[in-house]
C-alpha cells in the first residue's frame, strides 16, 4: 500500500527525522493561508500523488511570493500530472503540500528495502540524490553503497555514520544523518514498510540534514496490524477496477489488451497472458481468483472484467485441486447467465472433477466455447477476437 | 528414492483443528501411505482430543516426542503463522512445509535469522507444499494428478505446478517429487536448494523448473545447474506479459527496478545450457524431447 508524501514525512517526523515545516492542502484557499502560517519569502508547491517523477512532471514548483503562490497552486491542483509512474493519462492533482524553503547545498539518496538475497532489511545510499536511482543503478553502480540490517541488532551507531561518511556528507552533519538514518530504519521496522525512500536527503548551508521528499510503503500482508496506516489509504489513487475486486478477495490488475482471463493461481494467470500473447492476442486483466473461488466470486470477477471497455473475449483456465470443476461450472454458467455475457466465453477446465464440470457447462445451452487444453483454450480466445474484428 | 518426503516420512499438521487443517490432514491421510505418515497434530489448548483418530499435542515438542514426527505442515493463519515455524524449528524437526499466504515479510525476516545454525529446513510459506507421488503428500495439492516416476518438479507457484504434472502425464512422465518452493520474497528453501537434491537423488532423470517474475532465484540456480548438475533441466518462467511495478498476486512477483522480468531469466536460463520454452502449454513436450 502506498501513501503520500506529506503522510509519510508525518509518520517519519514522529521517528525523529527531520523533514521541513509543511501544510497539506485540498484546496488553493488552504495553500494561501498555508504560506503566512509557514513564514518565510519562498514556498514550495508539491503535488500530493502516489507516482513519482513529480518535479520533472511539473508538479513540484517554487514561488516567490503570495500571489504565485496562489496561481501555482490553483495550476497544479486539479492537473492531470503526467511522469514516468502515471502512464500517459496521467493522474489528477488532488491534494498538495505547501512548505517552507531551503538552502540545499548538497542533495543524497537514502533507501531502505527488504533485499530477497540477504532476507534482511537492506539501507541503501548514493552521493548522487535528486537523480533517478535507476539511472544511477545503471551506470555506476560503485556510487550506491549497502549495508544489511541485522533484525536483533537493527541499524547500529557503527553502520550509520559509516554511511553517512561513504555518501560524503562533511564530518559535523555524520551524528545528524546517524540519527536520521536510525530513526528511518525503526520507523521502516515498526510500520511493516516494505520501502523508504528519500530523494533527496539535503544538506543545507548551515549543515543540516533533512529529507527533503519522503516515499512510503507498506506490506499489504502486515496491514492488519495497522490500522493507523489503513486510515491513510488514498482510494483516489488507485484503480477503481482493482479496488472492487479486492472487496471480493480476488486479485485483480488491468492491463491494455483485450482478452480477459480468469485464473485461479498467480502463476497460472501469469501464465494464461503470456500464452494469449504468444498466439497473437493480447490480455486485458491478470486476474487469480484464488484457491476457494465461490459461484458469488467468479460472478464478481466477471462482471468486474466485463467493465472494461476493450474487452473482446473471456477466458477461464482452471486447474483444480481443493477446487472442484464442477463448482467452478456451474459458477461460470450462474455468472454467465447473470450478466448477460455480451463477448464469446471460452473455459478450460482440468483436474478434480472436470468431466462433471465439463458437463455442466455443455447442458447449460450457453454459447460456451471449450478448451482441451491450455494451448486449445489460448487459441480459441485469440480467434474469438480476430473474428469479432 | 525421491526428495524431502517418502513413505516413511512422520508428519505433523499445525493448526489441525481450522478448516483449512482438517480438509488437507485428511486429504493427506488419505492418500498412499499417508495413514501412516499423519501421526499427530498441534492445536495450544486442544491437547488430549484427536481428529478422526490424529491425537492432538499442545506444542510441536510434544508432538514429536510422542508420535516420533519428524515433518510440520503448517495450516496457521498469517498472524501466528511465523511463530508456528519458529516453534517447529526450537523443536529440531527435519523439515517444515509452511502452506500459510499471507505472512508479514517483517515476520518472516524474524523467523529465518531465528533459524541460522538451526538444522530444520523451511519450504514456503505460501506454498502448495510437497509430493512424493504413490508414498506421501503434504499439502494443498491434488494428490490423483500426480504418478511416480523419474521427473523431478519444482516451482514457485501452486496451480502452475498442476499444469506442468498434468502436462507431463499426457507424455506418461511420472514425479519422483515435486516441490512448490512458494511466492513469498523471504522464505524458506530456493530454488537452487531443491535443485541440488534433486541432483543427488538417484530416482530423478531430469527436473522442470518453473518460476516467475520477481528476485534472482532462478538465475541463481540456473548458474549453479551450468557448474554443476548431471541431469537435463527444462524451464519456464511466467510472466513475460506483466508489467513492471505491478504485484502480480504473490508478493514475491514484482517487477522493480527493471530487475526480475521473464525475459532475463529465461536467457540467463539458456545460456546456462537449461532449455526452455515460452509456451506454458508445451512443458511436457520439452521434457519428452529431452529425454529422448
Amino acid at each position: 500500500m502506498k501513501i503520500h508524501e506529506y503522510q509519510a514525512k508525518e509518520i517519519l517526523s514522529k521517528y525523529g527525522v527531520r523533514t521541513l515545516r509543511g501544510v497539506p492542502c485540498f484546496s488553493v484557499d488552504e495553500a494561501v493561508a498555508a504560506g503566512p502560517t509557514l513564514g518565510g519569502k519562498v514556498w514550495v508547491v508539491k503535488a500530493q500523488i502516489h507516482a513519482g517523477g513529480r518535479g520533472k512532471g511539473g508538479g513540484v514548483r517554487l514561488a516567490k511570493s503570495p500571489e504565485e503562490l496562489k496561481s501555482l497552486a490553483g495550476s497544479i491542483l486539479g492537473m492531470q500530472l503526467k511522469t514516468h509512474q502515471t502512464g500517459p493519462e496521467g493522474q489528477k492533482v488532488r491534494r498538495l503540500l505547501i512548505e517552507e524553503g531551503a538552502d540545499i547545498k548538497k542533495e543524497y539518496y537514502v533507501a531502505l528495502v527488504v533485499d530477497r538475497v540477504s532476507q534482511r532489511a537492506v539501507l541503501m545510499a548514493s552521493s548522487e540524490g535528486g537523480m533517478d536511482i535507476e539511472e544511477v543503478a545503471a551506470h555506476t553502480p560503485e556510487k550506491i553503497h549497502r549495508v544489511t540490517i541485522d533484525p536483533a541488532a537493527g541499524l547500529t551507531d557503527a553502520q550509520a555514520e559509516d554511511m553517512a561518511r561513504k555518501i560524503g556528507l562533511p564530518a559535523d552533519a555524520v551524528p545528524k544523518a546517524r540519527d536520521l538514518l536510525k530513526g528511518l530504519y525503526k520507523a521502516f521496522d515498526e510500520t511493516d514498510a516494505s520501502l523508504v525512500e528519500i530523494n533527496p536527503l539535503i544538506l543545507t548551508g548551515d549543515n543540516q540534514v533533512i529529507a527533503l521528499d519522503a516515499k512510503m510503503n507498506f506490506d499489504e500482508n502486515a496491514l492488519f496490524r495497522h490500522p493507523e496506516i489503513v486510515a491513510l489509504r488514498d482510494l483516489d489513487e488507485e484503480n477503481a477496477a482493482e479496488i472492487e475486486a479486492s472487496k471480493f478477495g480476488l486479485s485483480y490488475i488491468e492491463l491494455d489488451g483485450n482478452i480477459g482471463c480468469l485464473v485461479n493461481g498467480a502463476g497460472l494467470a501469469m501464465a494464461t497472458m503470456d500464452i494469449c500473447k504468444l498466439y497473437g492476442g493480447s490480455p486485458a486483466n491478470f486476474l487469480d481468483v484464488g484457491g476457494g473461488a465461490s459461484t458469488e466470486k467468479v460472478t464478481e470477477a466477471f462482471k468486474i472484467m466485463l467493465k472494461n471497455p476493450h474487452l473482446k473475449a473471456i477466458l477461464v483456465n482452471i486447474f483444480g485441486g481443493i477446487m472442484k470443476c464442477d463448482v467452478i461450472a456451474q459458477g461460470v454458467v450462474e455468472a454467465a447467465r447473470q450478466v448477460k455475457l455480451s463477448v464469446p466465453l471460452v473455459v478450460r477446465l482440468e483436474g478434480t472433477n472436470v468431466e462433471l464440470g465439463k458437463k455442466i457447462l455443455a447442458e447449460s445451452g450457453l454459447p460456451i466455447l471449450s478448451g482441451n487444453n491450455m494451448a486449445d483454450a489460448a487459441q480459441k480466445a485469440v480467434n474469438a477476437v480476430k473474428k469479432a474484428a | 528414492m525421491s526428495i524431502l518426503i517418502d513413505k516413511n516420512t512422520r508428519v505433523l499438521t499445525q493448526g489441525i483443528t481450522g478448516k483449512t487443517g482438517q480438509f488437507h490432514t485428511k486429504a493427506g491421510k488419505e492418500y498412499a501411505n499417508g495413514a501412516a505418515c499423519y501421526v499427530a497434530g498441534v492445536t495450544p489448548k486442544k491437547g488430549g482430543q484427536n481428529f478422526e483418530g490424529i491425537p492432538i499435542f499442545e506444542t510441536v515438542k510434544e508432538a514429536k516426542a510422542r508420535t516420533g514426527a519428524n515433518v510440520s505442515v503448517i495450516y496457521v493463519p498469517p498472524p501466528f503463522a511465523a511463530a508456528a515455524i519458529d516453534e517447529a524449528v526450537e523443536a529440531d524437526l527435519d523439515l517444515v512445509i509452511c502452506i500459510t499466504d499471507g505472512i508479514p515479510v517483517r515476520d518472516m525476516i524474524r523467523t529465518k535469522y531465528k533459524m541460522i545454525g538451526k538444522r530444520t529446513k523451511l519450504i514456503g510459506p505460501n506454498c502448495p507444499g510437497v509430493i512424493t507421488p504413490d508414498e506421501c503428500k503434504i499439502g494443498i495439492m491434488p494428490g490423483h494428478i500426480h504418478k511416480k516416476g523419474p521427473i523431478g518438479v519444482l516451482s514457485r507457484s501452486g496451480t502452475l505446478t498442476y499444469e506442468a504434472v498434468g502436462q507431463l502425464m499426457e507424455v506418461g512422465l511420472g514425479q519422483s517429487s515435486c516441490v512448490g518452493i512458494g511466492g513469498d520474497p523471504v522464505n524458506g528453501l530456493k530454488h537452487i536448494d531443491v535443485m541440488k537434491m534433486f541432483n543427488d537423488d538417484p530416482q530423478t532423470e531430469a527436473v522442470v523448473m518453473v518460476g516467475e517474475i520477481g528476485g534472482s532465484d532462478e538465475e541463481d540456480c540456473a548458474r549453479w545447474v551450468k557448474a554443476n548438475m548431471k541431469k537435463p533441466v527444462i524451464g519456464f518462467i511466467a510472466g513475460l506479459t506483466a508489467p513492471p511495478g505491478k504485484r502480480m498476486g504473490h508478493a514475491g512477483a514484482i517487477i522493480s527496478g527493471g530487475k526480475g522480468t521473464a525475459q532475463s531469466k529465461l536467457e540467463a536460463m539458456e545460456e546456462c545450457g537449461i532449455k526452455v520454452t515460452r509456451n506454458p502449454a508445451e512443458m511436457g513436450k520439452l521434457m519428452k524431447s529431452v529425454l529422448k
